[in-house]
């Protein structure tokens, strides 16, 4: 092949082509995938949103998609953390039953605690699970709920009992366990759980007639 | 030359001569990053391979439109499109494994061995031998993959195997749990840099002895010869 002068502008023109229909190949393929695995792709993540909520739903028989009664609080909100705040609210026979907050702790050993807090309209807590974190293996990721069961200490809790004052770990004058060689970690997670109760007690009304959120993601 | 003998040589290069990962350090980034355990290393193996031989299959195809002017993005465009097919396929397929990976099933796109196959072979050889190539350069990316996430698995959990219903479904499996806890270290980053330099020496250390032999042979052969 010889590249002169005359044909480097009809090579241009050339390139291009090859260009634009490798490109459009190249999109078909990715859109027949697409269309292909959307349908499953959104059934896998409905279910794992299920599994991931049903942990701290306590046993209460819900109705409804729990997707479609999600609930985002955007930035600024009073709930704990630097990011926007999700709330599933779980209603039973009509009536409120619990709402499910997802929230972070902001001042983990590295970095926010995702976590998962289920409320019953009585002020206490069903359970608590973390979604996310980048604590130190074997010491702060104790706190995952399949390597301790240091976070099901919270079950049941509540403003109530034990008081608010008493909302510490052991060390700080409380009444939770801490983790061995881990203080941060627990101290973030128990000041976030504690306002997110609070936003709760003076929030519930509002929360619950609340409009649904429309949007795609999910957390 | 027979095709057999040249399927075994590249088998010989892509597991052990030339190795991606091991001798070209080629794909450091998510071989570093996920190999945590051997079900990751294995999962990003898989995909690893099934992209580097697609793409080495289709640019070999297409090689005949390849210019060297365009050759750049006509390669991102092949295996950026594939690998956006896998990241599909693997939330579909595999979700549990496709969260467990995240982001570097995107950051396949990146890994310099794939790119590097299609330059230096794909682009100038026939599609059957390209897809040899692609499956032994993958085979051995993925055997590293999967040798480093045992070893880490092993020494900073303890324990082996875990997990592996997220690649073969079932009931989540803890594994071979060997011992209670394990040596952090082995899954920290710093760790994963020392076990790749275990390796990459293990592998040296294993050539060198061959070779040592190799000239021990060599030299008793020629004093008999004398």
């Amino acid at each position: 092949m010889t590249h002169d002068d005359a044909s480097a502008g009809s090579s241009i023109w050339r390139g291009g082509l090859i260009l634009g229909v490798l490109a459009a190949l190249c999109t078909a393929l990715v859109a027949f995938t697409h269309r292909y695995t959307a349908p499953l792709i959104e059934a896998n993540e409905q279910a794992y949103l299920e599994q991931i909520l049903r942990p701290v739903l306590g046993g209460i028989e819900y109705q409804d998609e729990l997707s479609k009664s999600l609930l985002v609080l955007d930035l600024p909100h009073d709930l704990p953390g630097n990011e926007a705040a999700s709330i599933y609210r779980v209603y039973a026979d009509g009536e409120p039953a619990a709402a499910l907050f997802i929230v972070s702790a902001r001042q983990g050993f590295a970095g926010p605690i995702r976590l998962l807090i289920g409320v019953k309209v009585d002020g206490s807590i069903t359970s608590v699970r973390v979604l996310k974190h980048k604590e130190t293996p074997g010491l702060g990721d104790l706190i995952e709920s399949s390597k301790s069961d240091w976070l099901l200490q919270f079950d049941l809790t509540s403003l109530a009992s034990p008081v608010a004052e008493r909302w510490l770990i052991k060390r700080d004058g409380g009444d939770f366990d801490q983790l061995t060689g881990a203080s941060i970690t627990p101290r973030a997670i128990i000041k976030a759980i504690k306002e997110t109760l609070i936003y709760f007690e003076s929030n519930q009304d509002a929360l619950f007639s609340a409009e649904t959120t429309k949007q795609d993601d999910q957390p | 030359m027979s095709s057999q003998t040249d399927i075994g040589g590249r088998l010989a290069a892509g597991l052990w001569k030339d190795n991606p990962g091991l001798v070209q350090l080629l794909g450091l980034c998510p071989l570093l990053a996920v190999t945590t355990s051997f079900v990751n290393g294995l999962g990003l193996g898989i995909a690893t391979l099934f992209v580097l031989t697609c793409s080495n299959m289709l640019v070999s195809a297409t090689r005949r439109f390849i210019r060297s002017e365009i050759r750049i993005p006509m390669y991102v465009l092949i295996i950026s499109s594939l690998v956006t097919c896998i990241e599909l396929l693997m939330y579909a397929w595999f979700p549990n494994l496709g969260r467990s990976l995240g982001i570097f099933i995107p950051l396949i796109v990146t890994n310099c061995a794939i790119v590097a196959r299609a330059e230096v072979f794909a682009s100038r050889n026939p599609v059957g031998a390209s897809i040899v190539d692609g499956l032994t350069m993958g085979s051995g990316f993925a055997l590293l993959l999967c040798a480093l996430g045992a070893f880490r698995e092993l020494i900073g959990y303890g324990s082996l195997f875990s997990r592996l219903d997220m690649l073969f479904g079932g009931e989540p499996s803890p594994g071979l749990a060997l011992v209670d806890s394990g040596f952090l270290l082995a899954i920290l980053p710093p760790g994963a840099f020392m076990s790749l330099a275990l390796a990459v020496a293990a592998k040296n250390a294993l050539d060198r002895r061959r070779q040592l032999a190799q000239q021990v042979r060599g030299s008793r052969h020629r004093r008999r010869a004398r």
